[in-house]
């Protein structure tokens, strides 16, 4: 895993303590509403999405920055690459 | 025999517009509203609609409102799970002594949890002072849950003072809504409120639907695991009768609410002024900070269950205490808590008015309800200490 620091999100989405698979569902609707070359912050407590998060940036061809885990819950960092 | 419906805190007749907005989702509209096709896309749709209602009823936003199977499960939603998404910042919830069973249950759940749980005591006429809030707080303190009304006495708490002790101290307010929400004007923007619990049977919606307003930002630890429905904070396939129900009931309460307050009120006002008159019977509750349509008394020396049953047997269906308080033949704790003597609150009777009964029926009521206290008063064996009420004065019991 790849972790980072001081990652400055264009939009950041809060889905701590929501169930799964939101972690995917709002990922997907708010990748959307970014422009090209944004980032995206995604916080969650779901310790499911340490592999979904980068898996779907693979999948999809964005490119996914790094993660910051805060001790509650982690921060995923997505940069927005395609169209 | 005329039949008089006097116990709307217990729950409402549903409205007949409503059971029309609810028929198509029990038969050909009978999809999940997490398919993709056209069937799940109608439920969904249904939902969605319904949940702008709600928001529009309490002036939240349509992604604030999460649908419930209650009121009790909206109250336990909160209260577990704001104390349990807040406990690295503190351990400590504030509730009143005048909360429904599914506040105080939840909070004594906090406490064998290891929380720590004020209750906070109230008036004589069922308030909670902002001030005794003030003290109460701790730095440990997360959460404080205080009830708009309460359906046993109808008393409306002062909860914007509550909120903006809270907001001093960074604390999330949540207030159970079930008694006043479509019967008087709930603006959660207005009250500042982080948390409100509303039930659609309360105004004329169906029993099975409720709601907990959750102020966008809030964190909140699902009560029920599964899926993905009320984006991932309350699993489970939604019951879509209900909740279309619950929409159509709450846009009619929006238009309607000022005309049914204004049509209740003088109703309560008729049966609390001439209550007021018969001797040894007290009103509970706030005279003017009250819910449109309550009327709520204790009458000395009778039990309440007795006054209910003769009642019943005129025709005229009320309440005495909470239900369960009822059920189990206890001395009402919201009556105590406001100091009402064990002896008093036995004889504790609530009519709760609504929109379907008429000044006739209150006509009825008024008829009977002084013959049935007779008729006790007389078999009584506590009767001797009658007729004790000073003029105009508040009736006390005997030491």
């Amino acid at each position: 895993m790849k972790f980072v620091e001081n990652v400055k999100p264009d939009v950041t989405t809060d889905i701590v303590y929501m169930m799964c698979p939101m972690h995917l569902l709002k990922l997907e609707e708010q990748m959307k509403e970014l422009e090209q070359g944004q980032i995206l912050e995604i916080m969650t407590d779901y310790d499911g999405a340490l592999e979904d998060i980068p898996a779907w940036c693979d999948k999809t061809g964005n490119e996914f920055l790094g993660m910051e885990d805060s001790g509650d819950f982690f921060k995923f960092y997505i940069k927005k690459l395609t169209r | 025999m005329r039949k008089c419906y006097f116990d709307h805190v217990a729950t409402n007749p549903l409205h007949p517009d409503v059971l029309e907005a609810m028929m198509p989702y029990f038969k050909e509209e009978f999809g999940n509203p997490l398919s993709v096709y056209e069937y799940g896309m109608n439920a969904k749709k249904a939902i969605e609609g319904a949940r702008e209602k709600v928001a529009g009823l309490v002036n939240a936003k349509p992604a604030e409102i999460i649908f419930t199977s209650s009121g009790a499960e909206a109250n336990n939603f909160a209260l577990r799970g704001i104390a349990l998404a807040r406990q690295n910042e503190g351990r400590h919830v504030l509730v009143s002594r005048m909360e429904h069973h599914s506040i105080l249950n939840s909070a004594r759940f906090l406490e064998k949890s290891g929380f720590a749980v004020t209750y906070l005591p109230v008036d004589k006429k069922g308030f909670v002072d902002p001030d005794t809030v003030k003290k109460a707080i701790t730095k440990e303190t997360v959460l404080i849950s205080v009830i708009h009304a309460s359906s046993e006495v109808g008393t409306i708490e002062p909860i914007k003072e509550i909120v903006k002790v809270a907001k001093e101290n960074n604390i999330l307010v949540h207030t159970d809504a079930v008694a006043t929400t479509g019967n008087i004007p709930v603006d959660v923007r207005d009250l500042g409120v982080d948390l409100l619990s509303m039930a659609a049977h309360q105004f004329y919606g169906p029993k099975g639907a409720g709601a907990l307003f959750v102020k966008q930002g809030t964190r909140i630890v699902p009560l029920i695991y599964g899926g993905i429905q009320e984006t991932g904070r309350r699993a489970g396939t939604e019951n879509v009768p209900a909740i279309a129900g619950m929409g159509k009931a709450a846009e009619l309460a929006q238009k309607e609410l000022q005309a049914r307050m204004d049509y209740l009120r003088p109703l309560r006002d008729r049966v609390i002024d001439t209550m007021a008159n018969v001797k040894n019977v007290v009103l509970t509750g706030d005279r003017e900070n009250r819910l449109p349509g309550h009327a709520s008394f204790c009458v000395e020396y009778i039990e309440g269950e007795a006054m209910l049953l003769l009642l019943a047997a005129k025709g005229i269906f009320s309440a005495s205490g909470s239900a369960c308080s009822s059920k189990a033949l206890k001395a009402s704790p919201v009556l105590l808590s406001m100091g009402v003597p064990a002896g008093l609150a036995q004889g504790s009777i609530v009519f709760s008015l609504g929109r379907g009964n008429t000044p006739e029926d209150v006509d009825y009521l008024l008829g009977e309800f002084p013959a049935v206290i007779k008729r006790l008063r007389d078999i009584s064996p506590f009767s001797e200490g009658w007729g004790d009420k000073e003029e105009g004065g508040e009736c006390t019991v005997k030491k």
